[in-house]
């Protein structure tokens, strides 16, 4: 084989080969809690070597019969998705070991589960597309029922196991009927295939299509296939759930942007309409729903289904712009859903994990630095400026209006600012109502996420914070060249 | 001189930061710093005016850096903005002083609160980039809610998200027109966009997004309801922000984007703002005189003088807009006074309710004789600022439709006779509640912030020149654009009409 072929696919080797030994190395190990601590540790080491080695590759190859390809679009995703995992480790150390969770197996499910992702994202075919999903998803079912001796979290990892499984089988349905119609199941011959002007009308591509949007919606938690997302995000494990909204979004997020955009761009008629219908659903849902929840846990996942919807906007409008919008989007949702995790994980009174609203009760007068924080992280999730959240929704928005999509755009904005009722009610609790008992003081390593994903909100607006992200997501974007 | 906008914009964001170091109980430090803060940014926004070239028509003192990609970080001021550039810094000064005491918990959360709100509220006025417009105009939602939320009175939670929802609703809509208005220029440079000619049908939608925007902001009847319960809640300083600046926003908005921007559709649409005013004018008025809380009062009479203000742009004639400027100022030094003295007698007693007050003017000669200037300005008496500009306006309107002037004029008696009989009610009269009879008379801090405000007042209505010198160029060249518009527009409709 050539040796230039084991360069392209360098991250997932460091991580495949960092998994299985960290593996040894926590079986082999004699105490549990020290093992756990260590390979924590060495977890996140392998997770930041494999971005070190994705941010020192080049060009534009596709490896593996045009399987696996590596360009500009996947090294800027995979970066997200590594940093992501490496800093929800990082945040959840000390929550777990209060936990007493602190168990080796954890790490080394989250370094197979990235893996998994980053073959997701390099997916330029059905196969390697499905490989990647599983493997990904059969490991966060795992660590979805983490806590095994506590109901809600096994009943969490069941649900979350059984309608993925089901997903995961309708998407393969798709696939087949694809490859029915198709007779490939690579993306370029697919795009090829469905070129042509009687596939225009060939009910057996359509079928397949909707299969697999279908399957690839219940990944990413759209409306209206989001029925788990709220019960899996409360069940499982705080720091569990906080790894859940991260990265595995992104992987699947970026799944459908290449899918769509390289298997089908022939038939982007068919698919747009799913999913602008999928984004109005999702940012609806998201904000009406999250008005009545008192769970932060449960907020955060109908908020997270409507950040989908808004991201969608942007593969919506189906250009250039629109890529790199969603790619931007993606972004600034992981830091501030990283940022909104870290705080739920510092919600802690005598060593206990708390998660209602009402418990923000007051928090200005008793933590007034965490307050901000929360506070800063939900104005930018309601998308006010100069904040973050604002940008990214400028930057989904803004391709759409160029194509031309104003009654999406409309209902858009307006639902967000009725997803800004919810988020202005976590600041009212926290600033304007009478205190209530005050938190546990903040870890240390915790604390650091809060700051650093608050400080990414704010800083966003200068040039050399924003303005780098913008242009690395513009260069990404520009190698999936949408068709008209 | 080239960045001096920017410095005047951010100066306030430094005392913020320097007051977020100090230590919670600093109460004494965090009130001289924000106090130090805003005299500095007064003082070198006057430099402003003072290099401020009125023969110009363009923007001066701009600068631009490289931003966002294609957004540039962009600032400049013309004769319609820079006088809200002064009056901004010139009001926060007061508001700073006027919370001296009223504001006892959590003051450095306050004080910063402010800082960083006068950095925005800066910005709106000098961004020369939509974009840039927009995060300032939408950012200071932020401190406002705060400010309202956590210092208000009872109903503040209420009042906090009425205002934020409102107001946002609004604006999400301005933010889609922008974007389209960036694919038809290729940019978001407001001087370029100024120079831009959009298709009459396209500026139709456009106009309208702005106009939700900038109406509710305004605020404009029916979307005015927001500020009555805002300015109740909100503490005095927050009142005085709000009345002073920003409710001028959505006039400056009107100014700087609709007219010039959008004239066919400014002019197609001209007879609704018309109609919205007028019944701005009468209605508010009307339900001015019933209200029992003084607050809420003065809030409505906000909304019948911005009536005057909307009137007065949509002439699209000089002296309409002359007028509309000029009585922005002076509603924002009137109704700030007004919502100040409020705040010098809720101080006292804790309560707003007019029937509460009667024969102040046995125990606080000084504060009656104060309130009375502010209220004949308020009314709109000659030799007072409130007289030019309803004059003004009124004039304008008088030349653009008869019926509009005759109906608005109503409002001018409907305005006597609201703010007269408030003043009879809280000043004259027999002292007889006991809560009243040991009331103190006004404070030197608190002459040291009316004192400004009366002299202003009256020196402006005898002496009106100074603004409108300012004003007049930038407001010539507008108007002139605005009918060349109209020119074109009616040249290209003619040939259309032959096909």
């Amino acid at each position: 084989m050539d040796s230039s072929v084991l360069y392209v696919i360098l991250p997932e080797l460091i991580l495949a080969l960092g998994a299985i030994a960290l593996l040894m190395i926590g079986v082999f190990s004699p105490n549990g809690e020290t093992s756990g601590r260590n390979v924590t540790w060495l977890a996140i080491a392998v997770l930041v070597a494999a971005a070190v080695a994705v941010f020192e590759g080049s060009g534009s190859s596709a490896i593996f019969g045009g399987a696996f390809v590596s360009d500009s679009f996947t090294r800027f995703l995979k970066i997200v998705i590594l940093v992501g995992a490496a800093l929800t480790l990082l945040m959840t150390f000390d929550s777990f070991s209060r936990a007493k969770l602190l168990l080796f197996e954890y790490p080394v499910l989250v370094l197979l589960a990235t893996l998994g992702m980053l073959m997701m994202v390099s997916a330029n075919d059905l196969i390697a597309l499905y490989l990647g999903l599983e493997l990904q998803s059969l490991a966060l079912y795992v660590v979805a029922a983490f806590k095994r001796d506590d109901v809600q979290s096994s009943e969490a990892g069941l649900k979350y196991f059984v309608l993925g499984a089901l997903s995961s089988g309708m998407l393969l349905y798709g696939a087949s009927m694809l490859y029915g119609v198709t007779g490939s199941t690579s993306y370029a011959t697919i795009a090829a295939a469905a070129k042509m002007p009687e596939m225009a009308t060939n009910i057996g591509l359509t079928f397949g299509l909707v299969f697999v949007l279908v399957g690839l919606a219940f990944k990413v938690a759209a409306v209206p296939f989001h029925m788990w997302t709220p019960d899996v995000y409360q069940g499982a494990p705080t720091p569990v759930t906080a790894f859940f909204a991260g990265a595995p979004k992104i992987a699947a997020m970026a799944l459908l942007l290449r899918f769509t955009q390289a298997a089908l761009p022939g038939v982007s008629s068919q698919w747009e309409q799913i999913i602008i219908f999928v984004s109005i659903a999702s940012m609806a849902l998201g904000s009406f729903a999250a008005i009545g929840q008192t769970n932060i846990k449960r907020l955060l996942a109908y908020s997270s289904i409507g950040n989908v919807g808004f991201a969608l906007i942007g593969l919506a409008a189906n250009n250039t712009e629109g890529t790199a919008g969603v790619l931007i989007y993606l972004v600034i949702y992981v830091a501030m859903t990283l940022g909104a995790f870290a705080c739920v994980l510092a919600m802690q009174r005598n060593g206990r994990f708390v998660e209602s609203i009402s418990d923000l009760s007051g928090l200005a007068k008793t933590n007034l630095t965490f307050a901000t924080i929360l506070a800063v992280l939900m104005f930018s999730l309601a998308g006010i400026p100069p904040l973050a959240g604002f940008w990214a929704k400028w930057y989904v928005f803004l391709p759409a209006i160029k194509a031309g999509l104003y009654p999406l755009s409309v209902i858009g904005v307006v639902t967000s600012v009725v997803g800004a009722y919810y988020y202005l009610r976590v600041v009212k609790i926290m600033f304007f109502d009478e205190p209530a008992e005050g938190f546990s003081p903040t870890e240390g390593r915790t604390f650091a996420v809060m700051a650093l994903s608050a400080a990414f909100v704010v800083a966003f607006v200068l040039p050399f914070v924003g303005g780098t992200v913008v242009d690395a997501a513009t260069a990404a974007a520009s190698v999936l060249v949408p068709a008209h | 001189m080239s960045n001096i906008l920017s410095v005047v914009t951010f100066l306030p964001l430094v005392g913020a930061l320097l007051i977020a170091t100090l230590n919670a109980e600093a109460k004494g430090n965090a009130r001289w710093i924000a106090l130090w803060t805003t005299l500095v940014t007064f003082a070198v926004s006057l430099l402003i005016w003072i290099n401020f070239d009125t023969n110009t028509a363009g923007f001066q003192f701009v600068e631009e850096h490289a931003w966002l990609g294609p957004l540039k970080y962009k600032m400049g001021v013309d004769g319609i903005s820079m006088l809200f550039v002064i009056l901004t810094t010139f009001l926060m000064p007061l508001c700073i002083l006027a919370s001296w005491v009223s504001i006892q918990d959590r003051v450095k959360e306050y004080m910063i609160a402010f800082l960083v709100l006068e950095t925005l509220m800066l910005g709106v006025f000098c961004a020369l980039d939509m974009v840039l417009f927009y995060l300032f105009f939408e950012g200071g939602l932020i401190p406002m809610f705060i400010i309202i939320g956590v210092w208000g009175g009872k109903r503040r939670v209420y009042a906090s998200f009425k205002f934020f929802l409102y107001t946002l609703l609004g604006s999400v809509l301005m933010l889609l027109a922008m974007m389209a208005m960036y694919w038809h220029a290729g940019t978001t440079d407001i001087p370029t966009l100024l120079q831009t000619k959009f298709p009459p049908d396209m500026q139709w939608w456009l106009w309208i997004a702005f106009f939700a925007s900038f109406a509710v902001k305004m605020p404009m009847w029916p979307v005015h309801t927001w500020l009555p319960d805002a300015h109740v809640e909100a503490p005095t300083a927050g009142s005085v922000i709000l009345a002073g600046i920003l409710l001028k926003m959505g006039g400056y908005g009107f100014l700087r984007f609709s007219l010039p921007m959008f004239p066919n559709a400014s002019a197609e649409l001209a007879s609704f703002v018309f109609t919205l005013s007028i019944v701005a004018i009468i209605y508010t008025s009307l339900v001015a005189l019933v209200q029992e809380d003084i607050k809420k009062l003065i809030a409505y009479s906000s909304v019948a003088h911005m009536g005057y203000v909307t009137m007065g742009i949509f002439t699209a004639s000089q002296q309409g807009i002359d007028g509309a400027i000029f009585q922005m100022l002076s509603h924002g030094i009137v109704s700030s006074a007004l919502f100040l003295c409020v705040g010098v007698i809720y101080d006292r007693t804790h309560t707003r309710e007019i029937a509460a007050y009667g024969g102040l003017v046995e125990r606080m000669p000084k504060y009656a004789f104060a309130f009375m200037v502010f209220t004949m300005a308020n009314v709109g008496l000659p030799g007072t600022s409130g007289f030019v500009g309803e004059f003004l306006t009124l004039l304008s309107a008088f030349k653009a439709n008869t019926w509009v002037a005759i109906l608005a004029t109503t409002g001018v008696i409907l305005s006597a006779a609201y703010a007269l009989y408030l003043y009879r009610r809280v000043i004259f009269g027999v002292l007889e509640k006991a809560s009243l009879k040991k009331l103190l008379d006004l404070s030197p801090r608190e002459i040291a912030i009316l004192a400004p405000l009366v002299l202003l007042t009256i020196f402006y209505g005898l002496y009106p020149a100074p603004v409108l010198d300012v004003t007049a160029t930038s407001v010539k060249n507008l108007v002139q654009n605005y009918q060349s518009a109209q020119g074109t527009a009616a040249a290209s409709a003619a040939p259309q009409g032959t096909h």
